[in-house]
Formats: structure tokens, C-alpha cells, sequence
């Protein structure tokens, strides 16, 4: 019970932005019409790839002879651009198509 | 003087511009503008994580850094210019798996750098729970990829007592989550076994959810990678990376429950049931005969419609019909017949995945008409045309009592004067129920692969003129 008293009152403020971001997320996603689910999907898919802020972070925060350390990060890191460029290009790619016929 | 807070209110752009840009989504004509700023906030949110001040502990190494992104940018770039529309949920499902496995990456890079010291479970938990659900999505997404790429028999890898299995599983990895964050001195071989073991969770847990089921699981692999990524995001105590994950979470969360409602069916029906185990309640009356139409009927009818309806299904995808399915329907309206597309929630494989192909093959987007309009549009509607759709259009949902699909909102076709149905063969669709639509006085069948049967009908129609 300590424990948890203690990671709450730490992390207070970060908790207070996770239920808010939470309320604002299903306030924002609850909007979008049937038509778009699929770009949505591909779009907040690319916006997952935000992890790749972590893997910048521990490859600039590794020892620079640390090969394993570094190259386990250039893959997570390779991995998540994938996911942001990929992401976005592809939603680009569609939100184009929806537009194209608006005439 | 402390320049971090500078970097810190990039974040704080990048996050706005991420949230606008998801806003802007909720629109067609805004949604380009939305992905382009959602997109930019993220450039920025680059740029800031590689130039934030962090002091002694920077150690620079921006040469991995910069070919990381090179390599991930190119990759992505031609993954994204290559895939084909009605490859849509592969594409989403994989490029999903990668933002998972980063999280997985850096739980276990992370884990190992805690040391043997750290004995705060808080931040020992944080670290772990980012490593689990960064393997599961990430091997969840990847099977659900070969499942939609067809190179994986559903059947082939669920066992019988398979829901027993995996909350058994369960179980063992969340206990392994918390051995793991008590303690940091377990050494590296019980740290690698977990990842192993939340590996095979996932696999497990997308192994016996299929078919129909497929835009589901998608939404909620989506949002397990936004979760992993907001978790990460305390691990490194960074803002934005917590708001861009919940984001994600929500987003997918949200999808997930609407995909379930449109099968008026529970997430833990989905998740543990399947459709196998009560597929065998409907009997069939061997009495019934269908009908099936030859094409020239089939032209004259729908020239001399008023109103026509469209029900495309994920038959429409496999067959890549998307573009004849538009020519006929150029020269149907030149005849001066209404045509709608009436789409279901679930048709397809992804959410919204039929709007998709049919914004590829021009169709504009008023005349796609949801579940409800669709509904309306067929009590007054003379011709009904089921492309490669099944389940959707079931009547047993709405009579028979004993159906599996019993109460799922379905388009109700049979409205309709006459349905003509394109059908490759008599076989049952996702759920495995008989289709008593098929066996209706007014559905005519009308047998082949959606392409070549839709490029038959347009040259008929072209005939008639």
C-alpha cells in the first residue's frame, strides 16, 4: 500500500495528463465519421511511432563503445521511423484519394 | 541559463500539433491538412529528443542515430509508396508491429541498465510493462500481418481449450511482470525467458481471432502500441511521448468497441469465444433451392432500376474489383440509376477498409451511405447488388434466435424488390452459417469471381445501350 501511495505522489503530475489525454482522446477519436476509419487507424498508428523520442534518448545516453547497447537502439530506433514515415506516407497516400473526388 | 525549457516547449508544439492533427481527421476535406501537422509535430518532437541538453549524460553517438532514421525513413517511404489499397490492413497491422517492438527494445536495454541497485518498484514496473506490451503487440501484429496475408491457417494453430491456455499464459506473464520489477537480480536469462514468454502471448493471443473478427484485433494491437508507447514515455519521463501513446490507446480503444457493437458482440466474446463453438445451431432445410441469374437478366435489371444499392464485402477486396465495380457503376448512373454503396462497419478487414478501396477506384464519398442510411435507402430500393459480403447480410441475425449472429445490425437487402448476390461458391462466410438470404424468392445468385463476373455485367450493360 506504501509502495502505491508513493508512486502516486510522485508521479502526480503525470497522472493528471494521463486522465486528461485520455478524456481528450476519446472526445477528439469519437468524432471522426466511418468513412475515415482507415486513415485515422494508419494515421494514429504513425503517431504511435512517438517512441522513437526513447530510443533517440538511450542512443544518445549510451557509452559509445557499448555496440550492443547502441545497435539494439538503432534497430528500435530504424524500426520506429518505419512506423512514422510509413505511417504517415500511407495515410497521405489515402487522405489524397478521398479528396481527388470532392468536385 | 537553462536551455532545456526551449526544447521542452517543442515537445509541447509537437504534442498540439499531433492533437490538432487528429482532430482535423474528423473531417474528408480537413483530414489531408490534419496528417500533414500531425506529421510535422513529429519532425519536431525528432529534432527536439536529438538536441535536448542532457548534459553528462550525453554521449552524442549521432551517427546511429542519423542512420536509424535513414534507414527507417527509406524503408517507410517505399513500404507506403508500393502497398496496395487493398493490402490496407497488412500495411497498418505491420507498420504497427514496429512501434511495438521499439517499446520492447527499450524495455530491455532500459531493464538491464537499472542494475542490481534499483529497488523502486514504481519505476522497475514502468520499465517491464513497456517490455510486455511491446512484445505483445509486436508479435501480435505480426501474426495478425501473415493472417491477413493469408499465409496462416486460423485453424491450423488454435487449440480446442485455447482461451484456457492463454489466460494461463496471462497469468504467468503479468507474474513474471511483477517478480521482475520487485527485483532487478534475477540476471539476464530469466529477463530474456519473460521476453520470450510475452512473445508467445501475443502470437497466442491473436492466434484463435480471425476473418470478420480481423478489424478487432487491429484496433486493439493499435492500441496496445500506443499504451507501450505512453509507458516508455514515463520511462524516459518524457510528456509527449505519453500524450502521443494515450492518444493512440484511446483512439484504438475507441475503434475497437465500435467494431465489437457492430457485431453486437462483447471485446472478451471476441477475444475468447470465436465463432467456431456455436456455429452449429442452424439447421438448413434441404428442401431450398437457390436461383441463379445469367448475366444478361441480371444487366436488365439493374439498367431499368431506379435505385440500386451496393453491398461490397471483403470478397470485393480479395478479387481487387474495386475500379469495375466503379465502371459499372458510370454506366449505370448514365442509364439514370441512383446508386448508393451501402457499407457495414465490419465489411472488410480493417476499419472503414471498403471506404477506402472505393475512394481508390473514385466512388466519391456522399454516395457511401453507413449502416443506418443504408437501411433507409433500401426500403425503397429496387436492386440490391452483394459483392463478395455475407455475414453482413444475413436475415438470421434478425429472426433466428438461435443464430450465432442473432442481433448483430445487418443491412437488411432482402428489402430490396431483388438482390442479385456475387458469390464465388455456395461456401458460408466468416462466421459459418448458412445464409438464408441465398434462399429468398427475390435473390437471384450469380456465381464467379467478383472481377470477371462485375467485368461480364458492365459489358452486358454496354450491350443494352
Amino acid at each position: 500500500m506504501n509502495a502505491l501511495i508513493e508512486i502516486l505522489s510522485a508521479n502526480y503530475l503525470l497522472i493528471y495528463l494521463l486522465v486528461f489525454t485520455i478524456i481528450l482522446g476519446f472526445e477528439i477519436i469519437s468524432k471522426v465519421p466511418t468513412v475515415l476509419h482507415t486513415p485515422l487507424m494508419s494515421g494514429s498508428n504513425a503517431i504511435s511511432g512517438i517512441v522513437i523520442i526513447g530510443a533517440i534518448l538511450l542512443i544518445r545516453q549510451s557509452p559509445s563503445d557499448a555496440w550492443i547497447e547502441l545497435t539494439a537502439g538503432m534497430v528500435g530506433l530504424a524500426l520506429a521511423m518505419v512506423n512514422v514515415v510509413g505511417g504517415f506516407a500511407v495515410t497521405q497516400r489515402m487522405l489524397q484519394m478521398f479528396k481527388k473526388k470532392k468536385k | 541559463m537553462n536551455t532545456a525549457i526551449w526544447f521542452d516547449l517543442a515537445y509541447l508544439m509537437g504534442s498540439v500539433g499531433i492533437v490538432w492533427g487528429l482532430k482535423r481527421m474528423s473531417s474528408p476535406d480537413s483530414a489531408g491538412a490534419g496528417n500533414t501537422l500531425a506529421a510535422l509535430g513529429m519532425g519536431l518532437a525528432i529534432l527536439a529528443a536529438i538536441f535536448y541538453p542532457l548534459g553528462d549524460a550525453d554521449n552524442g553517438n549521432l551517427a546511429w542515430i542519423l542512420g536509424g532514421l535513414a534507414l527507417g525513413s527509406a524503408a517507410g517511404y517505399i513500404l507506403a509508396k508500393r502497398v496496395a489499397m487493398t493490402a490496407m490492413p497488412q500495411m497498418v497491422s505491420l507498420l504497427n508491429g514496429m512501434g511495438g517492438a521499439t517499446a520492447m527494445i527499450l524495455g530491455l536495454v532500459e531493464y538491464l541498465r537499472l542494475g542490481s541497485a534499483t529497488t523502486d518498484f514504481g519505476s522497475n514496473l514502468t520499465v517491464v510493462f513497456a517490455l510486455l506490451v511491446g512484445a505483445v503487440s509486436f508479435s501480435g501484429s505480426v501474426l495478425a500481418y501473415l493472417k491477413l496475408e493469408g499465409k496462416v491457417d486460423d485453424k491450423k494453430i488454435t487449440l480446442s481449450f485455447h482461451s484456457v491456455f492463454n489466460l494461463l499464459l496471462l497469468a504467468l506473464v503479468l507474474g513474471g511482470t511483477m517478480a521482475l520489477s520487485y527485483s532487478t537480480d534475477w540476471g539476464i536469462g530469466l529477463l530474456v525467458l519473460f521476453t520470450l514468454l510475452a512473445l508467445f502471448y501475443g502470437l497466442s493471443f491473436v492466434a484463435p481471432i480471425g476473418g470478420a473478427d480481423m478489424p478487432v484485433v487491429i484496433s486493439l494491437l493499435n492500441s496496445f502500441t500506443g499504451i507501450s508507447a505512453a509507458t516508455a514515455g514515463f520511462v524516459y519521463g518524457n510528456l509527449m511521448m505519453i500524450v502521443g501513446g494515450i492518444l493512440v490507446g484511446a483512439s484504438g480503444t475507441i475503434l475497437t468497441l465500435m467494431m465489437c457493437k457492430a457485431m453486437n458482440r462483447s471485446l472478451w466474446n471476441v477475444i475468447v469465444g470465436g465463432f467456431g463453438s456455436v456455429a452449429a445451431g442452424v439447421a438448413t432445410d434441404t428442401n431450398q433451392q437457390v436461383k441463379s441469374v445469367g448475366l444478361a437478366d441480371a444487366a436488365i435489371q439493374l439498367a431499368y432500376s431506379k435505385t440500386v444499392l451496393v453491398v461490397p464485402g471483403y470478397g470485393l477486396a480479395v478479387a481487387q474489383a474495386q475500379k469495375v465495380c466503379k465502371e459499372l457503376d458510370e454506366l449505370l448512373e448514365a442509364n439514370g440509376v441512383d446508386l448508393r454503396y451501402g457499407i457495414h462497419p465490419v465489411a472488410g478487414r480493417m476499419p472503414g477498409h471498403m471506404n477506402v478501396l472505393l475512394a481508390e477506384a473514385d466512388v466519391p464519398y456522399p454516395k457511401l451511405l453507413d449502416l443506418e442510411e443504408a437501411n433507409d435507402f433500401l426500403n425503397q430500393c429496387d436492386a440490391v447488388v452483394v459483392i463478395g459480403a455475407n455475414d453482413v447480410v444475413n436475415p438470421a441475425a434478425e429472426r433466428d434466435p438461435s443464430s450465432s449472429i442473432y442481433g448483430m445490425p445487418v443491412l437488411k437487402v432482402w428489402q430490396a424488390k431483388n438482390t442479385i448476390v456475387m458469390k464465388r461458391s455456395m461456401g458460408k462466410g466468416y462466421a459459418g452459417i448458412e445464409n438464408p438470404l441465398f434462399f429468398e424468392k427475390n435473390t437471384y445468385m450469380l456465381f464467379g469471381d467478383a472481377k470477371q463476373t462485375l467485368q461480364a455485367l458492365v459489358a452486358e450493360v454496354k450491350g443494352l445501350g
